[in-house]
């Protein structure tokens, strides 16, 4: 029997590599292998060895555990977990940002480690009677959830899982995990501390793990409840980015090929996104470059492979990044390149709707009508206006552009006289011309302010951006610049 | 193998330590009740003779425990019941029913537990009551023993007792404090709260019904009680098996309550809150690091535990952002100081982001304004900014007026740990005026 038992894991900050733990069966020594620098193995003093004596003596798991770079927090996990009749910490709140890992940590570790738990993502529930009853099917079998009426309160819950821990009492430690635990906020109020001191309610071995990337500040009620214990995810650093992208190479490419590939690729998107699965997603549709299979360039030349995929990283930035564009029709588009160059269209693209003629001057009058304020009309639109003073009050509150506050609401009036000066030629006002601003309403491109009862003074607001009434307005070819009071 | 079945008093370390964990996580993890609560000698003799005026000579009573979350209401009740129950002819007799103000939502449920708890589903059966107080006065006339004379005490626990006070007229409350008023049936309520205003929670008629008992549990140790309290939660019981890992233990606890580091974290910890709960969950994190290599707490275990209750949140998510979302906080946090912390909208902190670029920037790229609309969603999602008003008016998103809940001081933190900040970006953030 050795004594003073050591397994290896890497807690040092230069071994961020996997760790792959292999216990061997009927013997007591585990050691977790971590490749250092020069691959020698490394023996640190973990915590996760006091599981290893909280079992049985003599019995020994076989457990691969492959987590990469999350040594710290997992052995911080770990040693929270808890095997057998040990009892644990009711309520564990763990959070990080997007796709650091926290449910493929606690997923993994619960599994290899046989605890029993269950575990429930708190988007899929619209109802608590969901959430119950997945806690009581994963935890206690599948007929246990028949025991809960048809909308259970959480009374009821508490009554039934009482009622199955006296048939089947804990050996272990059960667990609840409740991911996306930030809606658990919007359910019922009464829902989140009730949770929280789940194990003082059922008198049961129970801990309940919520994994959120709100932090717990948000969470607490007004007049306070059970604090959890707190364990932060931090986040991947570049290298352990690459590290992880690497991993998933193309087998036609090779290893130092594709890490000078993601290397670009994280040098483009790294300042705007770090979450993992955006990462992967932009790899894994620029993976299908057929530029590396170009001829002229040699694997080594990596100015010239910079400069063939620069311009796609930054079309994929502009397109599959703001999900104008879906991977498939990416993946199209650059199949089409080769015959023809056009350009991709995304869904903002569809937003150029074609008006017809009075409707767009109807929208630039409204657009004027927001944006410029109400006494600099006259200077606009009258032949002969004379001076406008501008008076102390003008001169105090010159900075701020209406186009940083937004538009205002203008009364229909307003928009008519404006309209009439603006277009060119004599217009009766017929009702076509109003029912282009109702449908132009119905386009959202103007909105009603104000109820829908007042009919005789109706006042709107315009919804369109600069950008696209300059589109529109050159269209007709009217200078829109001239008459915005932001740009005198 | 099977060393543990050898009554041996010598055990492996790492026996040794897994008894070890496993005792003190039953005191930490609140499962089990110390022997005596510490600091509240005065409030436990005074339940403990209210409780036994009820149980034995049959008087009704009510009293509320009134005091701050994780001051130990609950152990107190539990410890004061406890010892209620020993003696044997009171164990018979009394009845205690748990309701809790989380779980019983509603009067009408709560009547059910109550049922429920007391085992007259049967006799209830399938009557129909006209009202609360016919049901609970039914229940309690089941109650009476055989010879009719006297009815058994119940003692009715409120876990929560201000989520009752939001039922629909505060029947369940009204109802039982009557009952303990009058002389039906000897009955004691008792209240947990955490509210220290809770009587002003109830409506005139309860409130006179109630007998204004309330027993305050303000926890008034001194620092030095506070380090015994650590130091006995940290020790081993007498009857630890293995004799000398015991002393070794508890002498090295003796040595780490003295140490300067420890105190001093302790002192920080007790200067903030001086409730057991927090120190449970400190001493809890002190403790996962102990194994069988390691079969001793440290002093900087003790530290790295309250650096890990310490830190601020929100610090370590703005660690975690990408170089566009921390330019969009401090354009964020050049509005508010120019503008006083008037809110603010998208186009704005676009305009200072794009005045940064125009100016100082070297390093960061010139991004689209759909990107850097998605950064700001990003942060939105976080709950780092929150939209100011929840209208049904349709406003653009690019000019809907946002708030920004970080404090400047931790932005200027966040700064400084942010991994490979550029310095242009530094600087900008420490410059006066945008």
């Amino acid at each position: 029997m050795q004594e003073g038992i050591q397994c290896s894991c890497c807690e040092s900050e230069q071994c961020l590599s996997v760790i792959r733990g292999i216990h061997s069966d009927d013997s007591v020594e585990k050691t977790f292998l971590g490749n250092g620098r020069n691959g020698d193995k490394h023996t640190c003093i973990c915590p996760i060895e006091t599981l290893v004596w909280t079992n049985d003596y003599t019995l020994v798991q076989r457990a691969r555990c492959n987590i990469d770079c999350h040594c710290l927090s997992m052995c911080h996990c770990l040693s929270m977990l808890s095997c057998s009749k040990q009892c644990s910490y009711p309520s564990i709140f763990i959070y990080g940002h997007r796709a650091t890992g926290k449910s493929h940590v606690i997923h993994t570790l619960l599994k290899e480690l046989e605890l029993p738990y269950a575990t429930v993502s708190c988007v899929e529930c619209v109802s608590v009677g969901l959430l119950f009853e997945q806690v009581l099917l994963s935890l206690f079998g599948s007929d246990s959830a028949s025991l809960l009426s048809r909308n259970p309160s959480l009374s009821d819950f508490v009554r039934v899982y009482k009622q199955l821990c006296v048939q089947a009492s804990a050996k272990q430690t059960r667990y609840i995990v409740l991911d996306r635990a930030e809606l658990l906020r919007d359910m019922e109020a009464n829902l989140l501390p009730a949770f929280l001191r789940l194990q003082e309610l059922v008198e049961d071995n129970v801990t309940v793990i919520l994994l959120s990337e709100i932090v717990w500040d948000k969470f607490r009620p007004n007049t306070g409840c059970f604090e959890p214990l707190l364990l932060h995810f931090p986040d991947y650093s570049k290298g352990e980015l690459q590290q992880i992208l690497s991993e998933d190479s193309h087998p036609s490419y090779s290893p130092e090929l594709y890490s000078a590939f993601i290397n670009i690729l994280l040098g483009v998107f790294y300042s705007v996104c770090r979450d993992l699965r955006e990462l992967s997603l932009r790899l894994s549709m620029l993976k299908f470059q057929p530029l590396f299979s170009l001829p002229s360039v040699k694997e080594s030349d990596t100015h010239k492979l910079w400069r063939n995929i620069e311009p796609h990283l930054k079309k994929a930035m502009q397109t599959v990044y703001l999900r104008e564009v879906s991977s498939v029709q990416w993946e199209q588009q650059l199949k089409m390149e080769e015959k023809e160059a056009g350009a991709v269209r995304g869904l903002s693209a569809h937003a150029h709707v074609e008006l017809p003629y009075y409707s767009k001057f109807l929208l630039i009058a409204a657009y004027l009508a927001s944006y410029n304020p109400a006494r600099t009309d006259k200077r606009f639109f009258l032949k002969h206006h004379g001076k406008i003073k501008k008076t102390n009050f003008l001169k105090k509150h010159e900075k701020t552009s209406n186009h940083l506050l937004g538009p205002k609401p203008f009364p229909l009036d307003r928009l008519l006289a404006i309209f009439y000066s603006v277009v060119d030629s004599r217009v009766a006002p017929t009702a076509s011309v109003f029912c282009q601003i109702s449908s132009l309403v119905t386009l959202q491109l103007l909105n009603q302010v104000g109820h829908d009862d007042q009919l005789d003074a109706p006042k709107y607001k315009c919804a369109v951006s600069l950008d696209f009434i300059l589109a529109i307005s050159r269209t007709v070819s009217f200078d829109m610049v001239k008459y915005l009071y932001d740009f005198l | 193998m099977s060393k543990r079945k050898v009554k041996e008093t010598h055990m492996p370390v790492g026996e040794c330590i897994s008894q070890v964990q496993m005792i003190l996580r039953e005191r930490f993890c609140h499962q089990r009740l110390p022997e005596k609560p510490v600091g509240m000698e005065s409030q436990h003799k005074h339940l403990l003779e209210l409780l036994r005026r009820t149980a034995v000579h049959g008087e009704s009573n009510s009293v509320l425990i009134v005091g701050p979350r994780g001051s130990g209401k609950t152990m107190l009740l539990n410890c004061v019941l406890r010892e209620l129950l020993e003696v044997k002819d009171v164990n018979k007799n009394v009845l205690p029913v748990h309701l809790n103000g989380l779980l019983q939502t509603d009067d009408r449920i709560a009547l059910k537990e109550i049922t429920r708890q007391l085992n007259l589903e049967n006799v209830v059966g399938d009557k129909v009551f006209g009202s609360f107080a016919e049901n609970l006065a039914f229940l309690l006339e089941a109650l009476k023993k055989g010879d009719r004379s006297s009815s058994r005490p119940v003692l009715f626990i409120l876990d929560e007792f201000d989520l009752f006070a939001h039922h629909k007229n505060q029947t369940l409350l009204y109802n039982l404090l009557d009952v303990s008023q009058s002389a039906q049936a000897p009955v004691a309520v008792i209240g947990l709260t955490c509210r220290l205003d809770v009587l002003e929670l109830l409506e005139k008629r309860v409130k006179s019904r109630f007998s204004h008992r309330q027993i305050h549990l303000l926890s008034s140790l001194s620092f030095i009680q506070y380090l015994d309290n650590v130091r006995s939660q940290l020790s081993l019981p007498q009857d630890f098996p293995d004799t000398k890992f015991y002393d070794e233990w508890n002498d090295s606890i003796k040595t780490l309550c003295e140490d300067q580091l420890v105190v001093d974290v302790l002192q920080s910890h007790y200067n903030s809150s001086k409730d057991f709960r927090s120190l449970q969950l400190l001493l809890m994190l002190a403790l996962s690091r102990v194994s069988a290599s390691k079969p001793a707490i440290k002093p900087t275990d003790l530290l790295e535990a309250s650096r890990v209750c310490m830190v601020d949140s929100k610090a370590n998510i703005l660690h975690g952002l990408s170089i566009l979302e921390l330019c969009l906080i401090i354009a964020m946090k050049h509005l508010n100081d120019i503008y006083e912390g008037e809110p603010f909208n998208f186009q704005m902190v676009h305009n200072e982001f794009k005045k940064f670029l125009q100016r100082k920037s070297h390093s960061i790229h010139n991004f689209d304004k759909p990107v850097v609309i998605k950064a700001f969603e990003h942060l939105q999602q976080l709950e780092l900014i929150k939209s100011m008003d929840s209208s049904t008016a349709k406003i653009q998103k690019e000019y809907q007026l946002m708030k920004l809940l970080l404090d400047h001081s931790q932005i200027m933190e966040a700064l400084q740990k942010y991994p490979q900040c550029p310095t242009d970006v530094k600087q900008w953030a420490m410059s006066a005026f945008g």
